[in-house]
């Protein structure tokens, strides 16, 4: 039976330098919840290491996770990437520290990079800025995401600066993006008509949460079976009823 | 000036697009924004930046820019230089900086 899944696929953790130290997972959790939210995405920059730990704790409160990362290409385009499973969230955990430059920074200007376990407690400090674009290309990236089964969704699309128009001019021909992500501050028809999007590009709106209280500021409902990775995909696609819309 | 001259004066490497180094250059443009580009640029100008995507040379095609010219050592991607000789815009490298290349391009063509 097809029921109504409310998602906020786009929220940082601590470990994003630039989010806010109450991003713990336990307290994502507990608003999330709080906020009627059905699936959250977990997506620090260039990091997957903080989803093992919160998808735990939701799961035991009876929410879904969707784990990926919000990954800077090589052009500085913020894309979103979700995978099906701890095993491929690690193998592309490998990808991007292959491809990660080693760039020293100061947390005490920039923020913190902590990995935290269920009980706030730091289990691990990221040296290098995570902030930065990795040295391989949007379309490369895409097609690793790809090759690992994951879904690919370019962030904030109609930001001025690290979307992917802003970056790139236009989306580069023969990407294969399973969905746009907007803002949540935007509307939808505004944004079709701005980049000339067709109704069958499904538009993803996300909060991309730093700080507890934006948790839930943008969703997109998710009309499907029930909350597993393949049903997510049907959705995104229009597949056997399956469908996408902005809240 | 041509772009052929330019590449003689600041021994600036040619990637592809040998086909349009007759292009004539009017001015210069720097961005790493390839949103700015398409907005900003001007026809016949020499577009410094670091961007080697293959969109580049959509845009500079778009724009009728005269060449792509990439700082700091950057390599195209293959499908950039196929694109760019397909559209016959020059693509250029130089292992200076956008700030070192961006001078000396200034008294090139300004003066």
């Amino acid at each position: 039976m097809i029921r109504r899944f409310r998602a906020d696929l786009h929220i940082h953790t601590v470990l994003s330098a630039c989010a806010d130290l109450e991003m713990s997972p336990g307290a994502i959790v507990r608003v999330a919840k709080k906020r009627k939210i059905d699936l959250i995405g977990i997506t620090d920059h260039n990091s997957t290491l903080q989803c093992s730990v919160v998808k735990e704790l939701a799961e035991e409160a009876g929410l879904a996770v969707l784990c990926g990362t919000e990954v800077t290409t090589r052009e500085e385009v913020h894309c979103l990437a979700y995978f099906k499973d701890l095993g491929t969230l690690e193998e592309f955990q490998e990808y991007i520290d292959l491809h990660l430059p080693s760039i020293p920074y100061s947390p005490e200007q920039f923020g913190y990079q902590a990995v935290v376990d269920r009980d706030e407690k730091i289990v691990d400090l990221i040296e290098d800025y995570l902030n930065v674009g990795i040295s391989r290309s949007i379309d490369q990236v895409e097609q690793e995401v790809h090759r690992l089964g994951g879904l690919f969704v370019p962030a904030h699309i109609e930001r001025p600066l690290f979307g992917i128009f802003s970056q790139l001019g236009f989306i580069p021909d023969k990407l294969n993006c399973d969905g746009m992500g907007i803002m949540s501050q935007s509307i939808e028809s505004d944004i079709r008509n701005r980049f000339m999007l067709k109704r069958d590009v499904p538009l993803v709106k996300a909060s991309d949460a730093h700080v507890l209280h934006m948790i839930g500021s943008g969703c997109t409902v998710f009309e499907m079976n029930e909350i597993t990775f393949d049903e997510i995909y049907k959705a995104l696609k229009c597949i056997d009823g399956r469908k996408t819309f902005i809240e | 000036m041509k772009v052929s001259e330019l590449v003689k004066e600041l021994n600036l490497k040619v990637f592809s697009g040998r086909e349009g180094l007759e292009r004539e250059i009017t001015g210069g443009y720097v961005s790493d924004l390839l949103s700015d580009v398409m907005g900003n640029a001007n026809e016949g100008e020499v577009w410094v930046t670091l961007q080697t995507h293959r969109n580049v040379v959509a845009i500079a095609s778009l724009k009728e820019l005269a060449c792509v010219l990439l700082v700091s050592s950057l390599e195209p991607e293959q499908n950039t230089m196929e694109h760019s000789n397909e559209e016959r815009i020059p693509v250029l490298g130089t292992s200076l900086s956008t700030f070192e290349i961006a001078g000396l391009l200034y008294q090139k063509i300004k003066n």
